[in-house]
């Protein structure tokens, strides 16, 4: 909590920062008119990555000590979850009763799972022989919140060849070629999908207004002011209504069935108010349960939706699907540092596509505004912990200023509220006028890099299982850009739909199974794991300590 | 420490009074206070609606509205959290339906008894001027209607106060695909990139790059030129 009350607060910041906002004003000018610094080579990339990007750190990893990605290694948190117990006991469950039995079951109701099932209707599977299951509501999701924007390169000085080329350096060349390829080849399609199903993205003059991300080569950054995600999300929601494709929402997947063979069978789902489970039966399933931001890697606070918490991961790692890229971790470079209330949210991207550049508490720019996501977020912590240039906030975090006012200067008066107006909205909740002042910002946990692996139809190791989204692994090597999210959800929820329903077709009902789980709790005790730990975790707990330690367990 | 160090608020949570620490959201207010969310969480960013809360202040009648993870805890609210309540929306088939100035009333013909009392835009945790894009559709501004409607997060505070049970963010959201489909031409520049990669032009210097080993690709990256802007 700020130490500092309310009324101490002027135009929304304590004295000590306004003093230190003054030698940020003090230097704008002479900033604007020398522009920002300019990029770093390949080398400086690298040094400052294996200084101070919390990814370099091999203590706080480990290699898995189980399972069908053993040796691989992943964050200690996630290593954690999946050297983990069931939720329940396999003898406990009858498999003999089915509640749903339907050709596709799509798990995850964000943009990869919505898309998936929409492209799988239109590949001739019924609405009514598609299920959709999902945690929280239909649309509660890191897919609704992406602010900046989507990538495809559809100008005359663009093309798809230079987005690969931007994707796989920024991904330190450890993508999967093919997936690439994909990406970057459907993005136009997507975009023209987009606009089919009538999302409004921001145009002039008969074009598109595009913009640089961090670490891309041309402007191709499209844009729906900085409701992008809920922009597209709503109306690709939308749409799925129309064809009245059926939901179940608050209903998590505990764990997946196989058949005998060991093919994707369908899942178990949870009502999580009324503590039953249900059977459904699938001929495919997809997997599109987005990352484990609410996990909380190395403790830092996240952008993520509350339900972010890695389930689709863990069950489909103890079905058998190998993963791929997960000792990475993205941190976006500006998570909200101050008001304390809103620590970690998302200062988004766009705000430095704009024009907006860091700088220090002495108003210094030191790095150069759009380097990839894990350069940047590296060169703003070294500038807090190394240089001590950082502004401390009353609870003990430090960050640097994002200097918000350049982007009135640079683009014109009135584009903040225009073009970034959640932006806006967010700090004037705390009396901060972002037109006027900077905000003060430190690297947040933002996204999974890696995941489930897939190839270029959506298909895991496990047969009938696709993944699609944040879940999957492979698109973006050891580090996203900027606006590739948005893009994997749709490119690959629509592979998955497809892949998924032509599946689907050609395979017929099978006797289900839960002997993995029974395997897998073998191979737990075979490498000597004693652990009271049981996953998926759900959903995290933030009550206080003191309310947890006095729990008596009966209702929650 | 200090006395403000140790600050703390009371708030009322259905009804019961908890003391939780000054500074925090709605939302982590009652977490601290031992609420567990199941619903009534969602983005925790202000960006999907799940968070709907209704407070009173002491010594105030009349009810605020707010989402309880941008809106801040002070002390003597009452709060209570409101489920999403879904309302009923018209389906509709965008490739079909007439965009003309009709279509909204057709689709959502409660809008005629909107009464302009603007109890929605009161409500409405995004400051929206909700009321003024429901006489926007009433006249047929579909335009209109999308651009005010624009930052709508669908979390249902107007529709759950409307006195004339108006659904104004399914209606919205319909106007903004409609405008989006049929009012906002589809740049020419994308059509032509289509029409290149339909035409298999760009697949040669795609599978260059697929083919390429680490060594080539550094140097080719390193080679790039960054468009000015």
């Amino acid at each position: 909590m700020d130490k500092v009350s309310k009324q101490e607060l002027i135009r929304g910041y304590p004295q000590y920062m306004r003093k230190s906002i003054e030698r940020v004003e003090a230097t704008r000018a002479k900033r604007l008119e020398s522009g920002p610094p300019s990029p770093m080579t390949a080398e400086e990339r690298e040094n400052i990555l294996n200084k101070y990007h919390p990814d370099y750190k091999p203590e706080k990893k480990r290699k898995l000590a189980l399972g069908i990605s053993a040796g691989e290694i992943v964050p200690n948190e996630m290593a954690d979850m999946l050297e983990a117990h069931p939720l329940f006991d396999p003898a406990d469950v009858d498999l003999s009763h089915i509640d749903y039995d339907v050709s596709l079951l799509v798990i995850g109701g964000g943009g990869a799972g919505t898309a998936a099932a929409i492209f799988a209707h239109q590949e001739g599977i019924a609405a009514d022989d598609i299920l959709v299951v999902t945690k929280l509501r239909h649309g509660d999701s890191n897919s609704i919140m992406a602010q900046g924007g989507i990538q495809a390169a559809d100008r005359p000085e663009d093309s798809p060849a230079i987005h690969y080329l931007d994707v796989i350096g920024g991904g330190h060349y450890a993508n999967k070629p093919e997936l690439v390829r994909a990406l970057v080849l459907d993005a136009p399609k997507i975009i023209r999908w987009h606009e089919d199903i009538g999302v409004m993205y921001d145009k002039q003059d008969r074009k598109y207004l595009e913009a640089h991300g961090g670490g891309t080569s041309r402007m191709r950054m499209h844009s729906a002011k900085d409701y992008t995600g809920k922009a597209i999300f709503s109306a690709v929601r939308d749409e799925f209504r129309n064809l009245g494709i059926p939901v179940l929402e608050f209903f998590p997947v505990i764990e997946l069935l196989l058949d005998e063979k060991g093919n994707a069978a369908g899942a178990i789902i949870y009502n999580i108010e009324t503590d039953e489970y249900k059977i459904i039966r699938a001929k495919a399933t997809v997997l599109a349960t987005g990352g484990f931001g609410r996990v909380h890697i190395q403790d830092f606070p996240t952008t993520n939706h509350y339900g972010a918490t890695a389930d689709g991961l863990v069950i489909a790692y103890r079905a058998g699907a190998n993963i791929i890229d997960m000792d990475s971790v993205q941190y976006h470079p500006t998570g909200v540092a101050y008001p304390t209330a809103i620590l970690g949210q998302l200062a988004t991207e766009k705000l430095r596509s704009q024009g907006a550049v860091p700088v220090t508490k002495d108003g210094e720019a030191f790095v150069f505004p759009l380097e990839p996501r894990d350069v940047e977020a590296a060169a703003i912590i070294r500038e807090c912990w190394e240089m001590n240039n950082g502004v401390e906030t009353p609870s003990g975090v430090r960050g640097v200023w994002l200097d918000t006012p350049m982007i009135e200067e640079i683009q014109g008066k009135g584009t903040i509220k225009q073009r970034l107006s959640a932006m806006w909205t967010m700090w004037h909740r705390h009396g901060i006028d972002i037109t006027e002042d900077p905000v003060l910002v430190y690297p947040t946990l933002h996204y999974q890099n890696g995941g489930v692996e897939i190839d270029e139809h959506g298909a895991t190791s496990v047969p009938g299982l696709f993944a699609a989204g944040e879940c999957d692994g492979g698109v973006h090597g050891k580090n996203r850009l900027m606006g590739n999210s948005q893009l994997d959800i749709y490119v690959f929820g629509r592979r998955v739909g497809m892949s998924a329903a032509r599946w689907a077709k050609k395979s017929r009902p099978k006797k289900l199974s839960l002997q993995h789980v029974v395997d897998y709790e073998k191979l737990l005790k075979k490498a000597g794991i004693e652990t009271d730990r049981v996953s998926p975790i759900l959903l995290p707990d933030y009550r206080d300590e003191a309310v947890i330690s006095s729990s008596l367990g009966r209702f929650i | 420490m200090s006395e403000q160090e140790n600050a703390t608020i009371r708030i009322h949570i259905m009804g019961k009074t908890y003391r939780v620490p000054a500074g925090l959201t709605i939302m982590d207010a009652m977490e601290y206070s031992g609420y567990r969310f199941i619903r009534g969480a969602g983005c925790r960013s202000g960006f999907c609606g799940a968070c709907s809360t209704i407070y009173r202040r002491e010594e105030d009648y009349r009810l605020q509205f707010a989402l309880a993870c941008q809106e801040m805890a002070e002390d003597g609210m009452y709060l209570v959290q409101l489920p999403f309540t879904p309302a009923p929306r018209s389906q509709y088939d965008l490739e079909k339906i007439d965009p003309t100035e009709n279509v909204l009333l057709q689709y959502y013909p409660e809008i005629a008894r909107c009464v302009s009392c603007n109890t929605c835009t009161k409500a409405c945790p995004q400051d929206i001027e909700v009321m003024d894009y429901v006489q926007a559709a009433l006249r047929g501004d579909i335009a209109r209607t999308a651009a005010l409607s624009f930052d709508c997060i669908q979390c249902g505070l107007c529709t759950m106060r409307c006195p004339a049970d108006i659904k104004h963010y399914h209606m919205a959201q319909m106007a903004r695909r409609i405008y989006g489909r049929y009012l906002s031409p589809v740049p020419e520049h994308l059509e032509e990139q289509l029409r290149e990669i339909e035409e298999g032009v760009c697949d040669s210097e795609l599978d260059k790059l697929v083919a390429m080993n680490e060594e080539e690709l550094v140097l080719a990256y390193a080679a790039r030129i960054r468009e000015e802007e």
